[in-house]
């Protein structure tokens, strides 16, 4: 597990005995494709490393269903919201494909980073640049770049 | 004897197909003689009547002097040629500027990078490499659209998906029902990919903010900025390097580019006003 946990970006801070410590509270889930690992308004209590598939972040527009806003796949991170309160989900996730993941307990993981402020300093360091990465992204999107020239 | 560069050769519209509610693709036989060495990553100037006349992409190679173009209608002379049925004349000069030079990436990995109707001039690098696909190391294409309905060429994205000699992912932008596939910018599943980044050459084209973010996503792992090649759009008018409309510092775009290397170009595409 601590070698699995090397790969993923959100961690590549850590020195091999933190990832170690981080492996002490990780567990490895699969998820057929189609299940809904968590839903808009849940409390956050876990968050995970895609190994592979897809998994799909929605949200219920009235009269249009669920509607997916992003989708994340394998080497990233899925759920940030157990980190800040109020601790709930913004959006749901549901998979696309069958997935093979890391689940991190958060409560235990934002035990670990309060004991070790080292740990926390350099997990978040790793959250901040997912987050950054998406939100980067997501602007990219609100452009609009492939738009028509006449539309605008 | 190689036609005068300035005059239109008249080419009939053979076959129109449309690709997207903006985009359709035109398959051009020569009225009398062809214009010839038409390579990949090069544009013809495409004459409508009348009209006017705008930089087109190549965007299949074809033998015998035929010419395939996707145009998308975004102004008058784009419109007029994006409507020409078959059997209209039209007008071509070419073809001019550098080519993708995809001879050159043998050996090396392909990572191509569309978006939008940058997918158009990329086309022959896809259906070149998968030609001479012992050639190439692993090819991977990413194409972002704005919408499902807005990929060029969906049918024959499908088959390459199907395939074992492409790896092929489509994003798209906005979120719409019934798509069930990945939702995000390209930098995003460009971003998820591993890269040898000493054996990758990268093709990107689509508008310039997005080669810009993605060749950065590139550099940023580790791929040098000369083995990103980008095609640049600006505003051509003689193609052959006199008339200065397509001045890009110290690069005429109708001859230095489109097709450059994003050593080149990327210090020029943050500067404002050049």
């Amino acid at each position: 597990m601590r070698e699995d946990l090397a790969r993923f970006p959100v961690l590549h801070g850590l020195t091999a005995r933190q990832r170690a410590e981080v492996a002490g509270v990780a567990h490895e889930v699969s998820f057929p494709a189609r299940r809904r690992i968590f839903d808009e308004g849940e409390n956050a209590r876990s968050c995970w490393l895609i190994r592979s598939g897809q998994v799909a972040l929605d949200t219920d527009v009235p009269g249009r269903g669920p509607v997916i806003v992003q989708t994340l796949g394998p080497g990233d991170v899925l759920g940030w919201s157990w980190l800040v309160s109020p601790r709930r989900w913004h959006f749901g996730a549901v998979t696309l494909q069958p997935v093979n993941a890391v689940e991190l307990d958060a409560t235990r993981l934002r035990e670990l980073a309060d004991a070790d402020p080292a740990l926390g300093y350099q997990l978040a360091l790793g959250l901040f640049e997912a987050v950054l990465s998406r939100l980067q992204s997501t602007r990219a999107r609100l452009l609009d770049v492939y738009g028509s020239p006449r539309a605008r | 004897m190689r036609a005068d560069p300035m005059l239109p050769t008249p080419y009939r519209v053979a076959e129109r197909v449309v690709e997207t509610h903006d985009s359709a693709t035109l398959r051009l036989e020569p009225v009398g003689t062809a214009l010839s060495g038409a390579r990949p990553g090069q544009f013809c100037m495409l004459y409508a009547r009348g009209i006017g006349e705008v930089a087109i992409s190549i965007s299949d190679a074809q033998p015998g002097g035929s010419l395939v173009h996707t145009i998308r209608d975004v102004g008058a002379v784009s419109r007029a040629l994006h409507d020409a049925g078959a059997g209209t004349t039209l007008g071509a000069r070419g073809p001019f500027g550098t080519n993708w030079g995809l001879e050159s990436a043998a050996g090396h990995d392909l990572v191509i990078v569309a978006g939008g109707v940058g997918l158009a001039p990329l086309r022959p690098v896809v259906l070149g490499a998968l030609a001479r696909r012992g050639d190439y190391g692993r090819v991977v294409l990413i194409a972002g659209a704005r919408g499902p309905d807005e990929f060029l060429y969906r049918d024959q994205l499908a088959q390459w998906a199907t395939g074992d000699d492409i790896e092929v992912e489509r994003t798209i932008d906005r979120p719409t029902s019934g798509w069930d596939g990945p939702v995000g910018f390209v930098t995003e599943p460009l971003a998820r990919l591993s890269v040898r980044p000493d054996r990758t050459i990268a093709f990107v084209c689509g508008p310039e903010p997005m080669m810009r973010y993605s060749a950065n996503v590139l550099i940023d792992k580790g791929v040098p900025a000369g083995d990103i090649r980008v095609s640049l759009e600006r505003n051509m008018q003689c193609g052959v390097a006199l008339c200065g409309h397509c001045q890009l510092g110290p690069l005429l775009v109708c001859r230095d580019g489109p097709v450059v290397d994003y050593a080149t170009a990327g210090p020029l595409l943050t500067v404002r006003e050049v």
